[in-house]
C-alpha cells in the first residue's frame, strides 16, 4: 500500500511519523519478494542490512532527517556497496564483497535513504539488454517477453514495476537512458564529472557516470542533488557548486530553442516511435519552445568512435582482475599466467571478452594510431559539434531509442536499428554533456522515451524542460501491468 | 572479408591474459571481424590538425596533500584473497 | 680493444614522500608487510588514483637539479602488464611527456672531466614486492606499490665502467642534496640498470644492446659492465651475435647470466590515464620549487678548492653526501681550520661512522665539538694522539674538547722538567735498551719513547721526548 504512493507521499507520511522507516523498509522488501519472481531485476536484496539502516534512521530527530529521508533506493550492482556482494552481474566477482564504500552510496546513506538491494546489468555493463548477466535475465515490466533495455536493466524495472521509487544506474553509451525509456521511467546521464565516479566499477573512465533512475522528474532532481558534486577520492570530479536542481522545475520554458537533428528521426527509427517523439516536440512547442531541425554531422561516426574508445578503456580497466587479490580464482591452477589465463576466461562473459579483446586490438602497436588516436581526435570533433550547436540552441530533443523493447533472446540484425540506437545516446557520452529520457508515449504498447540533451553543467536546463513536459502529459502515470498482476 | 585469424586472435587474447582454445578463437574471430569492420568507417575521416580528446572536461592540476588517509586493514584485505601467509598473498610462480 | 664501449643508465630513485603518488595509503620504508595499504593500491574495483602534489614538487626538483627542462603540461599515462607485483596490470607512468628533459652531470674520472646527458626524467609509481619462497611459490607484499618513483634515463653517453661508476655517484650526491630521496641503494630507494653494446671504433651506429639488470650497488654496476663488455667482446671476436636480451649480474660469480630475450612479447599499450588531470606547470611553481633547492655539490666543491684552498680530492669526498658536506660547513663557520677539519672529517670521522655503520645525524658530534678539538689541535693544547682519544669521547658522549681534556687532565706534557725526571726513571728501569742503542740498535729509541709515553697516558710532547730521550741517554 506503501509503495502505491508517490515519493512526495511518503516523505510527507514519513516526517509526520505517520509511517516509520522500518514499516516502509518493511513493506518495501515484501514488494520485492512478492513481485521480482517474474520481473528478476534484484541481483541481491539487503534485508538485514536495510533493517538495521531504517531502525538507526527512525531514531533520528526532526533536524538530521532530510528530504530524501527513509527513502528506499535499489543500486546497480556495478556501484561498490561496503559490506554487501558487488558482482557486476560477473562471475569473476560472483562472491566479491567490498570492505571500503564509494562516494556516491555513501552520499545516498547520508542523505538518509535505505539501500534494499543490488540490481541487475550487462556484464560489466557491456549490452544493452541486461541479458549479458551473468546470472538472471530480467524482464521487462510492461512485457514479460520484453528485455528491460540495458545495461542498467535491472535499476528501470525496478523503478517501472513500483518495487522501489528511486534506482541508480550507469552511463557509459546510453546505459541508463535508454533502459529508463524501455521501462517507461525517468533516467538521467549527468555531465561527465557531476557525479563522482569513486565506487563506480570502471567500464570506459572517460565515458562513466552514474545517473539517477526514476518515476518522475522531480524525484531524479532530487537524487542527483543529493549525490553530485566535488569529490577528493575522483579527480575527475567537477568543482561546480551544485545546485538545487528541484528549483529549477518551474515549468516555464517560453522562448526556449530546440534543436532537433534530422538524423535522430531518420532511417532505423520504428515509425510509432518517431511518432510519439514528433507529438512530444509538438507539445513542446504549446508550451513556447521553438524548434528547428539541425544537422550533426560528425555523430554519425559516434558509434564506431565509443566502440574503439570504451573496448580500449574497458581493456585497461578489466585487466585488474586477474584472480589474485580477489575475485573468481580458477581451482587447481599449477602456474601463474594459468591463474591469469584461467581466471579471465572462466570468469569473463563472452560479450566482455570481446570487447577486451577488441580494445587490445585497438591499443597495441600497429592499431594504436590508426584507431585508438584516430577515434580520439573524431571524437573532439563530435563534441566541437555539439558546442557548434549549443551556440544558438538550449537543447537538443530526439528519441531516446529507435525501437521499444527488443524481444527477449531477440538479436537485433538490421544494422540501421543498430546504427540508429548507438547513434542516439553514445555521443553525449563522447561529448560529456548531460542528456535525461522521459516517458513520452507508447509504440506498439511499449514506453517510448524521448531525449532532452543539453551543454554540460545544464542539468537545471534539462529537468525544466522534462518536468515542463512531465507536467503537460499523463504518460509518467501509466503503470505497468506486471505490477498489479502480481 | 575476413581480418582476424585464429592465430591473431590468440595473439592478442594472450596480451589479455583470456586463455583461448582454438574453437574459442574461430568465434571471436568472427566477432571481431563485424567490428572491425563497422569502426573501419573512422578512416574516412579527414583528422589533419585535429587534438586527441583525452578527457570529456578540461580539469587540470587536481592534487592532493601529501597527508596519509583511508588506510586499509590488512586482515580485511587478505579476506579476498585466495591463500596468505605472513600477511602476504601467496601467489605461484610463474613457472610450475 | 677492438670495440668501443656503449653505456645507458636507466636509475630509478623512490621519492621520499609521507604518503603515495596515487594513494593516501603512508609511503615509508620497513613496514609490516600489507600494513601500508589504501583500496587503490589494491586495484579494487571502483578505486580511483589522487595525484601527490609533493611528488610532482619532488620530481621537479630533481630534474631542476639535474639541469632539465621542466615540462609545462604533462600528463600520466597507463603502462600495461601483467604481473602480480603490479594490481592494476597497468602502471601509471609517463610516456610522451615526461617531467623533466634535456639534463645533463658533469663528471670528473680518471683525469677528465665529461658530461652525461639525461634524456628524460619521469614520475610514476613503484610496483610491490615479490619474495620467491622455497616451495613453489611467491609471496605479494603491496607496501612499496604506489610509492612515488622518478626514472632517470641517459643518453648512451658513458664508455667506460668507471665513468657509470663516477655518473651513479654524481647522480646520488646531487639528488640526496635535493633532500627528494634517500638514495640507499641497499633499501632499494636508488635502482639501476645499465643498457650495454660494443661498436667497432669509428662506426657510427650502436651495436645491438643488453639489458643488466640486478646491481646492488655502485661497484656491481661498474663490475657488471666490465663484465658484460667482456663477454660481448668474446661473442663478436669469435663472429657471434649480440641478441637483444635481459641479462643479471651475478655477484657470487661475477658473470652477466641471461635472463630472458627480448622478443615482442611486450606492447605496453600506453593510454593518457583518464582518471587524473593534466598537470600545467607555470613560472610561479618552478621557481617556488627552484628556490627550494639548496647549493649543489658542483658549486660546493669549487667553493672549498677556490675559497677554503682545499685540494680538489678533499672537495670531492667531502661534498659526497649534503650532510656531511653540512658538517664541514658549520665546523668550518665555528673556527676551524678548514684544512684539519677536512682531514678529520675525511679521516677519523669517516672512519668512527664506517665502523659503528652510522650516519653523522645518528652520533653526538656536533660541527661546534668537532671545531673546538680541531682549535686545540692547531694551537698545539693536545697532540694528535691526545686528539684521537678526545674524539672518541665526543663521539660517544658528545660535548667540547676543550671541556673534555681539562676534566680528564690529556693537556699535553711539554714542561722539560716534569719530562726529563719520567725520562730518567725509564732509563733507569731499562739499561739493557741503552745497551742495544749504543751498539746501533736504533729501534730501542722508539721503544723508549713508547715506555714514556705510556707512563705519561700519552700527554707528553712527543717530539720533545725524541729530543730529551737522545740527550739523555747521552748523558749515561
Amino acid at each position: 500500500m506503501a509503495v502505491n504512493k508517490t515519493a512526495s507521499e511518503l516523505q510527507s507520511l514519513l516526517h509526520s511519523r505517520e509511517l516509520s522507516v522500518k514499516e516502509l523498509t518493511e513493506e518495501t522488501l515484501k514488494t520485492i519478494k512478492e513481485t521480482d519472481g517474474p520481473i528478476q531485476a534484484f541481483l541481491t536484496v539487503t534485508e538485514t542490512e536495510a533493517l538495521q539502516a531504517a531502525d538507526q534512521l527512525d531514531s533520528l530527530p526532526d533536524a538530521e532527517r532530510g528530504l530524501l529521508f527513509g527513502m528506499p533506493i535499489g543500486i546497480k550492482d556495478n556501484i561498490i556497496t561496503k559490506g554487501i556482494r558487488t558482482t557486476c552481474a560477473s562471475k569473476m566477482l560472483e562472491n566479491f564483497v567490498p570492505v571500503y564504500e564509494g562516494t556516491v552510496t555513501e552520499r545516498v546513506k547520508d542523505s538518509g535513504m535505505v539501500i534494499v538491494g543490488k540490481l541487475n546489468m550487462d556484464e560489466f555493463a557491456m549490452g544493452s539488454t541486461t541479458e549479458h548477466s551473468a546470472f538472471q535475465k530480467t524482464h521487462n515490466p510492461w512485457d514479460l517477453d520484453r528485455v528491460p533495455g540495458g545495461s542498467s536493466g535491472g535499476s528501470a524495472a525496478a523503478v517501472a514495476a513500483g518495487q522501489v521509487l528511486y534506482s541508480l544506474g550507469s552511463d557509459t553509451g546510453g546505459s541508463v537512458r535508454q533502459p529508463a525509456a524501455f521501462c517507461g521511467v525517468v533516467g538521467m546521464k549527468p555531465t561527465y564529472g557531476r557525479v563522482s565516479r569513486s565506487g563506480l566499477v570502471a567500464f570506459g573512465s572517460s565515458l562513466d557516470q552514474i545517473g539517477p533512475i526514476t518515476k518522475t522528474v522531480e524525484d531524479n532532481a532530487m537524487l542527483l542533488s543529493a549525490i553530485a558534486g566535488s569529490d577528493y577520492r575522483d579527480a575527475s570530479a567537477s568543482e561546480k557548486a551544485v545546485p538545487d536542481y528541484r528549483s529549477a522545475l518551474t515549468g516555464d520554458i517560453k522562448g526556449l530553442k530546440i534543436a532537433v537533428p534530422a538524423r535522430y528521426l531518420g532511417e532505423g527509427v520504428q515509425p510509432e516511435v518517431r511518432d510519439a517523439v514528433k507529438t512530444a516536440i509538438g507539445v513542446l512547442e504549446s508550451l513556447g519552445a521553438h524548434v528547428d531541425e539541425i544537422d550533426l554531422s560528425y555523430s554519425r561516426y559516434s558509434a564506431p568512435t565509443y566502440y574503439v574508445i570504451s573496448s580500449a578503456e574497458a581493456s585497461s580497466n578489466l585487466a585488474r582482475f586477474d584472480g589474485i587479490r580477489y575475485g573468481y580464482h580458477p581451482a587447481d591452477a599449477k602456474n601463474l599466467n594459468e591463474i591469469y589465463l584461467r581466471s579471465r576466461a572462466e570468469g569473463f562473459g563472452d560479450e566482455v571478452k570481446k570487447r577486451v579483446l577488441y580494445g587490445t586490438y585497438a591499443l597495441s602497436a600497429g592499431h594504436h594510431e590508426d584507431l585508438y588516436e584516430r577515434a580520439q581526435k573524431v571524437r573532439s570533433l563530435i563534441a566541437q559539434d555539439f558546442q557548434d550547436v549549443f551556440r544558438d540552441y538550449d537543447v537538443i530533443v530526439g528519441p531516446t531509442s529507435a525501437t521499444n523493447a527488443y524481444k527477449l533472446g531477440e538479436t537485433i540484425k538490421d544494422p540501421l536499428t543498430l546504427y540508429a540506437n548507438d547513434l542516439l545516446t553514445t555521443p553525449m557520452n563522447l561529448a560529456g554533456i548531460p542528456a535525461i529520457s522521459v516517458p513520452c508515449g507508447f509504440a506498439e504498447g511499449l514506453p517510448v522515451g524521448l531525449q532532452i540533451i543539453a551543454n554540460h553543467f545544464e542539468e537545471p536546463l534539462l529537468y525544466k524542460v522534462a518536468h515542463a513536459y512531465e507536467q503537460a502529459t499523463e504518460f509518467h502515470k501509466q503503470t505497468p501491468p506486471a505490477r498489479e498482476g502480481n | 572479408m575476413s581480418n582476424f585469424t585464429k592465430e591473431e586472435v590468440q595473439y592478442y587474447a594472450n596480451f589479455a591474459r583470456i586463455d583461448m582454445p582454438d574453437a574459442e578463437a574461430q568465434k571471436f574471430a568472427d566477432r571481431l571481424d563485424t567490428l572491425l569492420e563497422f569502426t573501419d568507417r573512422l578512416k574516412e575521416i579527414d583528422t589533419t590538425n585535429v587534438a586527441q580528446m583525452t578527457h570529456p572536461l578540461t580539469i587540470t592540476n587536481v592534487l592532493r596533500e601529501d597527508k596519509p588517509a583511508d588506510i586499509l586493514d590488512r586482515d580485511d584485505m587478505l579476506k579476498s584473497v585466495e591463500d596468505h601467509e605472513d600477511g602476504m598473498i601467496k601467489v605461484p610462480n610463474i613457472l610450475d | 680493444m677492438n670495440f668501443e664501449t656503449i653505456v645507458g643508465l636507466e636509475v630509478h630513485v623512490e621519492l621520499k614522500t609521507d604518503t603515495k603518488i596515487f594513494s593516501p595509503a603512508p609511503a615509508h620504508f620497513g613496514a609490516a608487510p600489507n600494513m601500508n595499504i589504501h583500496p587503490t593500491d589494491l586495484a579494487y574495483p571502483g578505486t580511483l588514483p589522487t595525484m601527490n602534489k609533493q611528488a610532482i614538487d619532488f620530481g621537479m626538483k630533481a630534474s631542476m637539479a639535474l639541469n632539465c627542462d621542466i615540462a609545462r603540461t604533462m600528463n600520466f599515462d597507463r603502462k600495461h602488464y601483467f604481473y602480480p607485483d603490479n594490481p592494476k596490470a597497468y602502471q601509471i607512468s609517463q610516456d610522451d611527456r615526461p617531467v623533466g628533459a634535456n639534463g645533463w652531470i658533469e663528471i670528473e674520472v680518471d683525469g677528465y672531466k665529461k658530461k652525461i646527458r639525461i634524456e628524460r626524467v619521469h614520475l610514476e609509481e613503484d610496483a610491490g614486492k615479490l619474495t620467491h619462497a622455497d616451495g613453489g611459490y611467491s609471496l605479494v607484499d603491496l607496501n612499496r606499490q604506489g610509492t612515488p618513483l622518478i626514472e632517470i634515463v641517459t643518453e648512451a653517453d658513458i664508455r667506460t665502467p668507471n665513468e657509470a661508476y663516477a655518473f651513479l655517484e654524481k647522480l646520488k650526491a646531487i639528488i640526496q642534496y635535493t633532500g627528494v630521496s634517500d638514495v640507499r641503494m641497499e633499501e632499494g630507494s636508488l635502482r639501476c640498470d645499465a643498457n650495454i653494446s660494443l661498436r667497432p671504433y669509428g662506426q657510427e651506429e650502436f651495436g645491438t644492446k643488453t639489458e643488466l639488470k640486478n646491481l646492488n650497488s655502485f661497484n656491481f654496476v661498474r663490475r657488471g659492465i666490465a663484465n658484460e663488455v667482456e663477454r660481448q667482446e668474446k661473442v663478436l671476436l669469435s663472429g657471434g651475435k649480440i641478441v637483444q636480451e635481459t641479462r643479471r649480474y651475478d655477484e657470487a660469480t661475477g658473470q652477466t647470466v641471461l635472463m630472458r630475450v627480448k622478443g615482442s612479447a611486450n606492447d605496453y599499450r600506453f593510454i593518457n590515464d583518464p582518471d587524473l588531470s593534466e598537470v600545467i606547470i607555470d613560472e610561479d611553481w618552478i621557481e617556488r620549487v627552484k628556490r627550494e633547492i639548496p647549493e649543489l655539490p658542483d658549486a660546493r666543491k669549487a667553493r672549498y678548492v677556490n675559497d677554503l684552498g682545499l685540494p680538489a680530492y678533499d672537495a670531492h669526498v667531502l661534498t659526497l653526501t649534503k650532510e656531511m658536506s653540512d658538517f664541514f660547513d658549520e665546523t668550518v663557520s665555528a673556527g676551524a681550520d678548514a684544512k684539519l677539519a677536512s682531514n678529520w672529517l675525511m679521516g677519523e670521522v669517516s672512519a668512527y661512522l664506517n665502523s659503528e655503520g652510522k650516519e653523522l645525524s645518528e652520533t653526538p658530534i656536533t660541527p661546534a665539538g668537532l671545531a673546538s678539538l680541531v682549535k686545540l689541535i692547531a694551537d698545539g693544547t693536545i697532540s694528535s694522539k691526545i686528539a684521537k682519544k678526545v674524539f672518541k669521547e665526543l663521539a660517544e658522549n658528545g660535548g667540547d674538547a676543550g671541556q673534555i681534556v681539562k676534566d680528564k687532565g690529556l693537556v699535553q706534557i711539554s714542561d722539560e722538567g716534569t719530562l726529563r725526571t719520567v725520562i730518567g726513571e725509564i732509563l733507569d728501569k731499562n739499561e739493557q735498551s741503552i745497551e742495544d742503542y749504543k751498539n746501533g740498535k736504533d729501534r730501542a729509541v722508539g721503544f723508549l719513547v713508547g715506555q714514556v709515553m705510556k707512563a705519561t697516558k700519552g700527554q707528553a710532547n712527543p717530539p720533545m721526548v725524541n729530543k730529551l730521550l737522545l740527550d739523555e741517554i747521552s748523558k749515561r
